[in-house]
């Protein structure tokens, strides 16, 4: 008598075979694609955002941990979402943030922005850019403090020790640290009624070199390597091309349009793209699976909505970025884009109606 | 523009690891009946046919021992010689774990069959005449929908069929029955094509074979060469594409609507298994009591082909292909995607049965679902269109109309979503569950419309009696009255 190994378990459903897709190799190929990107920034940095870097996604596990208990659910951090959402956060960060930055943007990141809706897949928004934005409107002077890249290696770069001291004491940035981000630079001199074109040519303006040797967040400024991490999720099918070709389109073509029209109010398009986190945001944020919608022409809209509201909030609004809050807001309408995105069941018509029959030839 | 279309056009299904090799590479072995048989009277979509022997009496092989019942419904045979010993109740093929009624022979191995007349050409039989054989053979459906043969054949003549498609896909892993059937039997098989086409009246046939049986094809080719009407298409693997209207999509451009039968947009479906059990039908007179059955998975010592007696347990089928190397994980009858798993090996082999497969729990790789991360990949997957995620979400939350808005009724269980899915979610389970919910909401349905009827027949009754009795009271009073007015007031005379 053969008898499954199991013994009598309840019964089965098919299919009794499975791909082997899983959610921790998802969030792994994504750390990987982050991976190169973020020890350049690191590298760049130096110490202090090296510890920056550790406490955000330190309290992000903690507080991911934490929260599970709390709400009675089986703690387990092996998903690697939580580590993904402190690592996101870190990467949005100025990087030389004392560390309080970084442990309440993880705390707020995962205990407001994902537990509080009932953990993983059931948020709305995406929580290291709700917890970006939360700190940007709580502390706007401490989170558009930027620096001049410091490489480890470079004689004037913080040591291990004075890293640690800038990251929990926090003192007052050195005038020769103390750097404008490209995009605010140039937000600045606009409000001046200086031309950008030659607010971006004047001596001493920050540039946006694709290398990513300039003021910036932690992770954003290296456009060249989070293009390549961005090339292998969607060699990997981790991410498919919709949202990350929507994003980049609905900033540049406005961009473009703009400035095309206008020279001497709007950046050129590869400002917008070089700049302000967008490779970031369109390849790693806007592609959040849980926020963004689930079927291609929902992906597309979702995807040109992020970049041309990061357009606008760049050019009209109170930001000289703008990517996190464009990200929030197309959260926001996510569910609507998916209710109206469906795909056509076969054998219907969009409305649910059954289609007609082909047409045949008359019998004889 | 060709790239774009590409990049737009919805891609559906799955590519799984086949995993035919090598169950598929060895020439099928037939097995010997073993000493019992348990044959069940329901093996087929429809009502289940009812026994037309005896307990203890004789039976050849081939020999009806059980009648169809109803306009669908199909006839049982014995798969051998030998005495019927038990009418009765068997472990059902199904993972219930319920018992079927079975017709239990002992084999007296001496396989001698039935008598039967032969015609002299098939192909000038009456078409009626053709799908009567085919009936009374018990051919049904071996692709696994089993449904009557010769009901469909029927229908493809009302209907005026113009094509004829013979699903030799086999796009579920592991099973290479019909891989197996095309390369052994294919002029068998081109003949049944050929009888089919005949019974229905459609113009041609075309064979869809999925690119990754090359053998199959050339042979059903070569096996075609000189026949007009029977063209070898071959069709990209990809599963499920031995689904009806995906297969149809494939091969002709037509879409079916929803609601509608294949045969209503002029096209007609039977599996190339079928068709070899109809030529054997007809040509040979040879009734539906053995099948090709693909044995595999890692626990099975000796993975193949193998033709199978109908009503062979599962467990004498194993042993005759060398026993288990370890108890399997999962026992399963069908392929991984769709198939059974069975609470034992103590179910017998039906007309439905393409493979049995005893899976190591290292090729099941069950694991703990966990929660939905929206990834869409499901979505990518459904070969309908569906959105199996939303869908879960409202079966989950007991919303089974938002579930049928979201199209749970165009669900065709092909299990492309769980397969992807990267959180294990058991969303085929969910949409089962749904529709058996669904199928019990409507049963109910109609139990209260009939005691809805009931009642209003019984008020009108009564209100119908209370109005005649009103009358006729009225009718004995105006009668009365005019008696007494006759009375008291007399004609002057």
């Amino acid at each position: 008598m053969t008898d499954t190994a199991a013994g009598s378990p309840d019964p089965v459903s098919s299919p009794h075979a499975h791909g082997g897709a899983s959610v921790a190799r998802a969030m792994f190929r994504v750390q990987l694609a982050l991976a190169p990107a973020t020890l350049f920034g690191l590298w760049m940095f130096g110490w202090p955002a090296i510890f920056l870097f550790l406490f955000t996604v330190a309290a992000s596990l903690l507080a991911e941990f934490v929260s599970q208990r709390l709400r009675g659910a089986r703690a387990s951090l092996a998903d690697g979402s939580a580590l993904l959402t402190g690592w996101l956060l870190a990467l949005s960060l100025p990087p030389w943030s004392p560390w309080w930055i970084g442990v309440l943007g993880g705390a707020v990141a995962i205990v407001l922005g994902k537990q509080v809706y009932g953990g993983l897949g059931q948020n709305l928004f995406n929580p290291a850019m709700v917890a970006r934005v939360a700190l940007l409107i709580s502390f706007p002077a401490l989170m558009t403090q930027w620096v001049h890249p410091l490489p480890l290696h470079a004689p004037a770069a913080p040591g291990f020790v004075e890293g640690l001291h800038i990251t929990l004491a926090a003192p007052p940035l050195p005038d020769a640290v103390a750097s404008a981000s490209p995009l605010g630079h140039i937000r600045t001199e606009l409000s001046r009624g200086v031309d950008p074109l030659r607010a971006a040519a004047a001596p001493g303006a920050p540039a946006l070199p694709w290398s990513g040797m300039r003021a910036g967040s932690l992770g954003e400024t290296a456009t060249l390597l989070l293009l390549a991490g961005g090339l292998y999720l969607l060699a990997t099918g981790v991410i498919t091309w919709h949202i990350p070709l929507a994003v980049l389109a609905g900033i540049a073509l406005p961009a473009a349009l703009a400035h095309g029209m206008d020279p001497a109010r709007h950046l050129p398009a590869q400002a917008h793209l070089l700049g302000g986190a967008t490779v970031l945001g369109a390849f790693f944020s806007a592609t959040d699976y849980v926020t963004s919608p689930g079927t291609a022409p929902g992906k597309l809209l979702y995807g040109i909505g992020v970049g041309l509201l990061t357009w606008v909030i760049r050019t009209w609004g109170g930001y000289p970025e703008g990517m996190a809050f464009a990200v929030l807001l197309m959260n926001a309408v996510t569910p609507v884009i998916d209710r109206y995105t469906r795909p056509r069941i076969l054998g219907r018509r969009r409305d649910g109606r059954e289609i007609g029959l082909p047409a045949r030839e008359t019998p004889p | 523009m060709s790239v774009l279309r590409r990049l737009l056009s919805r891609s559906w299904g799955v590519h799984p690891d086949d995993r035919k090799r090598p169950a598929s590479e060895a020439p099928a072995r037939a097995i010997a009946a073993p000493a019992v048989l348990h044959i069940p009277l329901a093996q087929h979509v429809g009502a289940a046919a009812r026994p037309a022997v005896a307990v203890g009496q004789r039976v050849l092989k081939g020999q009806c021992i059980a009648a169809a019942h109803g306009a669908i419904s199909a006839p049982v045979h014995a798969s051998a010689s030998g005495r019927v010993i038990a009418i009765g109740e068997v472990l059902a093929p199904h993972p219930s774990g319920l018992p079927v009624q079975a017709i239990t022979i002992e084999s007296d191995g001496e396989e001698r069959w039935i008598e039967a007349e032969l015609p002299a050409d098939p192909l000038r039989l009456d078409p009626a005449e053709v799908a009567k054989r085919v009936a009374e053979a018990g051919v049904v459906g071996l692709g696994g929908a089993t449904f009557p043969a010769s009901v469909k054949l029927g229908l493809g003549l009302r209907a005026r069929v113009r094509t004829l498609i013979i699903n030799g896909s086999e796009c579920e892993p592991y099973l290479s029955c019909d891989d197996r059937l095309m390369r052994e039997r294919a002029a068998e098989v081109l003949r049944g094509v050929r009888l089919m086409l005949h019974a229905t009246g459609a113009r041609e046939a075309l064979v869809g074979i999925e690119a990754n049986k090359p053998e199959a094809v050339a042979a059903m080719r070569a096996a075609a060469q000189r026949v007009s009407d029977v063209r070898v298409c071959v069709v990209p693997p990809r599963y499920p594409m031995g689904s009806d209207r995906q297969l149809i999509l494939e091969l002709t451009g037509i879409e079916v609507p929803a609601d509608s039968r294949a045969a209503d947009t002029g096209v007609l479906v039977h599996n190339v298994g079928t068709a070899f059990a109809v030529h054997e039908a007809v040509a040979l007179g040879r009734p539906l009591v053995s099948r090709y059955v693909t044995v595999n998975g890692e626990a099975v010592r000796e993975p193949g082909n193998y033709i199978v007696p109908i009503g062979t347990l599962v467990d004498d089928l194993l042993a005759a292909c060398g026993g288990l190397r370890e108890a399997p994980a999962r026992l399963l009858m069908g392929g991984p995607m769709m198939g059974l798993a069975l609470p034992s090996g103590r179910a017998p082999v039906v007309k439905g049965t393409g493979g049995i497969l005893a899976l190591s729990a290292a090729e099941v790789g069950a694991r703990e679902p966990g929660p939905c991360i929206r990834c869409g990949s499901c979505v990518r997957a459904c070969p309908v269109g569906l959105l199996p995620l939303e869908m879960a979400r409202h079966v989950q939350a007991g919303s089974l109309d938002g579930a049928v808005d979201l199209g749970l009724k165009d669900c065709i269980a092909c299990g492309c979503c769980a397969w992807v899915c990267p959180s294990r979610i058991p969303l085929v389970q969910a949409f089962a569950h749904a529709k058996g919910e669904l199928a019990e909401r409507e049963r109910a349905r109609l139990r209260r419309d009939a005691a809805r009827k009931l009642a209003q027949a019984r008020a009108e009754r009564i209100a119908r009696e209370d109005k005649e009795r009103a009358e006729a009271a009225a009718r004995r009073k105006a009668e009365r009255d005019a008696a007494r007015a006759a009375q008291s007031n007399p004609e002057p005379a």
